[in-house]
């Protein structure tokens, strides 16, 4: 089962291969736009490559200020745990955790 | 004709549950979920089992269209969730996770407030054992934290009733809303707020993301089944069209994924996703047209599964793992592919993939939005959708079975588990290929068909360059990388800033009582040392006195009585 060299992930070519596929399909994405009369409801949905742009940036956004986030939000993982747990094996006698 | 409510059969189950055990308790648990199914659809819409209590007329079972289907899904996801969690030996879990879907179905087919009232709380007394089936302390924990607030909300339901009942003199569970400005939108208001907290309302949310993940890997997936979507029904129920709504669900679409990008534990993860998926129904409820509500219903049944199906793949993983942080997951696929597979169908269910799932239901309350003139809504639902792609789609599978090798050789999950899986794998297939299905089944008639050439390209569009972005940050190196970390919350409020305040108030009033008692003492003390020098050895009620100072001090006092003598 575990063949630790010949799997599909593990070699390079292979991530180059699906990575270029991929893109293949990424920019017949965009061109189709370019065919396809699509019917629009929205105002700025008519724009050209609306959809691909606005889920290109709003990932990005996301990352990014999720990334922003961690600076004020993050803490180490035993936050809550060295306060709570301790107090509560304190109170009921044992330390399963 | 003898008619059973959905609830009994779980409930007589239960009980039976309890004496047996082995393969008859195992063969009876999938029994009751098909038979209950069955009694289900011979009983259709209608109502029976009315009952009265102090002057209050009381409906046990009431079906129309909208609670119909919200009974065949708690039956299926039952189903689901009993099948893979099969290979248990806990008759606490088993007989509690009965009980808790026996519960939903009884508050789903409610006629009024007071007995959805009841399974209201039973719902809450239920679920918190399959917490606390973890039996470790961070779930005991979080297990009371989670009883805490599903009781609070329960509270609220019953004020909200009793003020409800006042202004209304009925108990009918029906459309309630928030705008009647005239006496009794105080209950109005509370029965909303009761609904909201179990519908993970912004600030009321850390429940879930902070019970969920410590429960059993096959408690999740009950969990994840039945509390909220009793809560959407509700909504749907009581406050269809309430302009609020749609703010809120905004609101709950959207800052839940910042939160998932950037979480650690994979099933915390999901649990975040999960209330972002409460979004897009809570917003559907809130716009209220057929449309609306149509598309808010048929993704409450879809995420049911869907969720259900990436709650399951991840239970598996931790089941035979041990592990669930991002941090020490990866490469699993090699030793655990059908796992993975079943995994990315759930992935690409959530993400609304053409022919999955998702799409034929999100789509529903995107264009009801826009049809409604919510722009902006519609914007940030967009963005919420490309977001759920990203932090459920991908990162899940990625970095649970892929990103880089872990060295975890685990093998696949026990084969109940598979095939519960495959069951929901295929549902989320079935429904995404052939929506008419569904569609049938939805509380108002329409004439929806989701696959047009527009909706398809542009919603491939949308998630290919998702993916994208997923691509070219991973690739420059920009993408957050996993940590073990704690990341804070609302609940930062109640676990960290309202104990420390107490603590350290209770530590002020004992140290103002020490200083106090301290001062007290040292006055006390130096009085004491005040007196007794007089009395030691050098004081001056201890020395001996000279005889001439003596007879000094006789010579002064006779003179004083002289003086007072002339003076007389």
């Amino acid at each position: 089962m575990s063949g630790d060299k010949s799997d599909f992930f593990d070699k390079p070519a292979n991530i180059r291969l699906m990575l270029r596929v991929f893109y293949g399909i990424c920019a017949l994405l965009v061109a189709l736009d370019f065919v396809v009369h699509r019917h629009t409801e929205f105002r700025w949905e008519g724009l050209p490559a609306f959809y691909p742009l606005y889920g290109f940036v709003g990932c990005v956004l996301l990352v990014v200020v999720a990334k922003w986030m961690r600076k004020f939000l993050m803490r180490p993982e035993d936050y809550y745990d060295r306060v709570e747990l301790v107090e509560s094996d304190s109170q009921r006698g044992r330390g399963d955790v | 004709m003898f008619e059973v409510a959905p609830f009994i059969p779980f409930f007589v189950a239960a009980a039976i549950a309890l004496f047996v055990r082995g393969w008859p308790r195992a063969l009876l648990m999938v029994a009751v979920p098909v038979l209950g199914l069955a009694n289900l659809w011979l009983l259709g819409p209608g109502s029976f089992g009315a009952y009265s209590v102090l002057d209050f007329d009381l409906l046990l079972f009431r079906a129309d269209r909208l609670s119909l289907l919200f009974g065949y899904l708690f039956h299926i996801a039952a189903l689901i969730a009993i099948v893979y969690s099969l290979h248990l030996r806990d008759t606490m879990q088993q007989v509690a996770s009965l009980l808790y879907a026996g519960s939903a179905l009884g508050a789903v087919f409610a006629g009024d407030l007071l007995t959805l009232f009841i399974f209201w709380e039973l719902l809450a007394l239920t679920s918190v054992m399959l917490v606390w089936a973890r039996r470790t302390g961070r779930a005991y924990l979080a297990g009371l934290r989670y009883f805490t607030l599903q009781i609070l909300s329960g509270l609220l339901l019953l004020g909200g009733i009793i003020f409800y009942a006042q202004a209304h003199s009925s108990l009918e569970f029906g459309n309630i809303g928030l705008e009647d400005g005239a006496q009794g939108s105080m209950g109005q208001w509370m029965i909303f707020l009761a609904f909201g907290i179990k519908c993970a309302f912004p600030f009321f949310h850390n429940w879930l993301t902070d019970a969920y993940p410590e429960s059993t890997p096959t408690g999740t997936v009950f969990l994840s089944a039945f509390t909220t979507k009793v809560a959407v029904y509700a909504l749907a129920r009581a406050y269809p069209g309430t302009e609020l709504l749609v703010y809120i669900g905004a609101t709950m679409a959207c800052f839940p994924i910042f939160y998932a990008v950037i979480e650690n534990d994979l099933r915390r993860v999901l649990a975040y996703s999960l209330i972002n998926q409460l979004g897009f129904m809570v917003v559907g409820i809130g716009i209220g047209t057929s449309l609306a509500i149509n598309g808010a219903v048929a993704h409450a049944f879809n995420d049911v599964i869907f969720k259900g199906l990436l709650f399951m793949s991840m239970g598996a993983v931790l089941q035979m793992t041990g592990r669930i942080n991002g941090s020490e997951l990866g490469g699993l696929y090699k030793t655990m592919p059908k796992t993975t597979v079943l995994c990315i169908i759930g992935a690409a269910s959530i993400s609304a993939f053409p022919l999955f799932s998702g799409f034929v239901s999100k789509s529903m309350i995107m264009s009801a939005a826009i049809k409604n003139g919510y722009d902006w809504v519609w914007l940030i639902l967009l963005f919420a959708s490309a977001g759920v792609f990203h932090h459920a789609g991908i990162k899940i599978p990625y970095f649970a079975f892929f990103a880089h090798d872990s060295g975890i050789r685990a093998q696949e999950p026990p084969t109940n588990m598979l095939v519960a899986m495959s069951i929901a794998a295929a549902l989320c297939l079935a429904v995404g290929i052939y929506p008419q299905a569904l569609y049938s089944l939805l509380p108002f008639e329409m004439a929806y068909s989701p696959y047009d050439l527009t909706h398809v390209l542009t919603q491939l569009q949308l998630l290919f360059f998702s993916a994208l972005a997923f691509v070219w940050l991973n690739l420059r190196r920009l993408y957050p990388p996993e940590l073990p970390s704690v990341n804070l919350d609302v609940e930062w409020l109640y676990r960290r800033l309202l104990p420390t305040a107490a603590r350290n108030f209770v530590a002020g009033v004992f140290r103002l009582d020490e200083r106090a008692r301290r001062g007290a003492l040292r006055i006390i003390e130096r009085l004491l040392t005040a007196m007794t020098s007089h009395y030691k050895p050098d004081g001056i009620m201890a020395r001996s006195w000279l005889t001439g100072s003596m007879v000094a001090g006789v010579v002064l006092v006779l003179g004083v009585y002289l003086l007072l003598g002339f003076s007389r």
